[in-house]
């Protein structure tokens, strides 16, 4: 599969597995600029060990993972200083406050003007008045946010949010995903996300990919993939992805 | 190497800074139990001088050996309290996910042991000094090689402690506290390593302290310690340390591999 230059990620044959196991097998896909794309499935079906591959905490047993042209196995920290991620399982520490959190991944993802950056934000993601307060103490919402903040840091060129919304109240959820979109719609990067709110994936996602096994069973837009399943809503088409993955396989 | 390449160290020392401003159960260990452990080390010499005969100046040979051992125990549990903080918040994920190379993270692990070791050394010779009147002027040069070859065994036996950590749990750091007591009947600490038995002794030939220890009761004997041995000793714990990152990376891609990093707090993947 070639790379093409306005994709932020190629991922060639990636496959996954854990002794007997195969949690992700052989799949191939490309997250555009600019794009967001769903990553969906089924628990279990390999969307986070797809993302902790592309974040380079899991080797892969075979494939390769592209980021901008990088070879992460080859060029581990130049492919991460382009990539960032959020995700719901994975808090900042909660004892360190927001800001020195956001100081330190900064420093680490060696961002410019780091206090700027920061500074800047705090503002983006309403954060001010948390700035000093540590992140253990914080809510659901206001955790998630603080992770975003982190997740921008250093203009990541992609993104990787994993289930960012989950726990989070409708409305913080909106909140989160309508700054998402506005981080996509300033051309900064790519997104690949996963959720298991199929209204949110319709609403948010350019294109899905549905995972089953590990296997990219299907994937197109999330408003017309459906209709061309014969399924009513992209929820229909997620429990028939989830409970008969080999019939739609084969159609 | 770039002034870049140091930006994630920095962040490595100044994330345990932070902890340590908030933190008095941070702080306190630093330099309460080595000057716990001075005073009592301190009283008994005095009393030993008192009662014995022998000569022999049991401040500078047992206080000097205490405050020594003290310093490479807390060099030890400097680099593993460090990697214990990521434990801890469970942050592996938000860390190893990053630009953040092992070198770095080892190399920030180091630094924050250096400087949280140096409080707890500078209180112990200020208490050895100021009540005791222990001078170290009296090991004259050798101290500096002494603290030295110390410095690097503790930082080697500190990255090993970790990578034992990360490969068995988070559990497993009971495993790692003891391993400078362990280590202490060999290391001959307090006594000559001939009383030790020859199965033992070769146990001690293999410990850089041990050179360490010998080399100090031969300046308080009076005598010169052996330059020779000491630099090997320095060798010996060069070559820990290069095991130990080797380990380190070694455990750190078998993590990778099994996918441990990304589920640390099941312990294990089985």
């Amino acid at each position: 599969m070639a790379f093409s230059m306005s994709d932020v990620l190629s991922v060639t044959k990636l496959r996954k597995a854990f002794g007997d196991t195969v949690a992700v097998d052989g799949i191939s896909f490309e997250v555009g600029r600019d794009e967001i794309v769903g990553l969906l499935g089924p628990n279990g079906a390999g969307k986070t060990t797809t993302i902790n591959m592309i974040l380079g905490v899991v080797q892969p047993s075979s494939g390769t993972i592209r980021v901008e042209g990088v070879d992460l196995a080859a060029h581990r920290s130049q492919a991460l200083e382009r990539t960032n991620f959020a995700a719901v399982y994975s808090p900042l520490p909660g004892n360190l406050t927001v800001y020195q959190n956001l100081r330190i991944f900064g420093l680490i993802y060696g961002t410019e003007d780091l206090s700027e950056r920061i500074e800047a934000l705090l503002k983006q993601f309403d954060l001010g008045t948390f700035r000093d307060k540590k992140c253990g103490v914080l809510s659901s919402g206001e955790q998630t946010r603080v992770a975003l903040a982190k997740a921008m840091l250093n203009h990541p060129h992609l993104l990787l949010l994993d289930e960012p919304t989950a726990s989070l109240d409708p409305a913080v959820a909106r909140d989160i995903r309508t700054r998402i979109r506005g981080y996509a719609a300033q051309g900064a990067g790519g997104v690949l996300w996963t959720s298991h709110n199929m209204h949110e994936v319709q609403d948010v996602c350019d294109r899905v990919l549905f995972l089953s096994h590990g296997r990219i069973l299907l994937q197109g837009n999330p408003r017309t993939l459906p209709g061309e399943h014969g399924k009513e809503t992209l929820e229909d088409l997620f429990i028939a992805v989830a409970r008969e993955p080999l019939t739609l396989e084969r159609a | 190497m770039n002034m870049t390449y140091f930006r994630p160290i920095a962040a490595i020392v100044l994330r345990y800074f932070y902890l340590l401003r908030g933190s008095p159960a941070r702080l306190l260990p630093l330099f309460a139990w080595v000057a716990v452990d001075i005073l009592l080390w301190g009283f008994i010499t005095r009393y030993l001088n008192t009662v014995t005969s022998s000569g022999l100046n049991f401040v500078l040979s047992l206080l000097g050996a205490v405050l020594l051992w003290d310093f490479f125990t807390r060099v030890m549990h400097g680099v593993a309290m460090a990697f214990f903080e990521d434990v801890w918040s469970r942050n592996f994920l938000n860390i190893f996910a990053t630009p953040l190379s092992i070198s770095q993270y080892l190399t920030g692990l180091v630094i924050t042991s250096i400087s949280t070791s140096l409080i707890g050394l500078i209180v112990m010779l200020v208490l050895a000094t100021t009540v005791f009147g222990l001078s170290f002027f009296a090991y004259g040069a050798m101290l500096f090689p002494f603290l030295l070859v110390l410095f690097l065994f503790g930082i080697s036996l500190g990255i090993f402690g970790c990578a034992v950590v990360l490969r068995l749990g988070p559990a497993s750091e009971w495993l790692v506290w003891p391993i400078p007591a362990l280590i202490s009947p060999f290391a001959g600490v307090f006594y000559p390593l001939s009383t030790l038995p020859q199965w033992m002794r070769f146990f001690s030939g293999l410990l850089p302290p041990a050179y360490v220890f010998e080399g100090m009761r031969k300046i308080v004997a009076g005598g010169t310690a052996s330059g020779t041995s000491l630099a090997w000793g320095g060798c010996l714990a060069v070559v820990y340390i290069l095991l130990a990152c080797w380990f380190f990376t070694r455990v750190y891609r078998h993590a990778e591999r099994t996918g441990l990093i990304a589920r640390y707090s099941a312990e294990t993947l089985s």
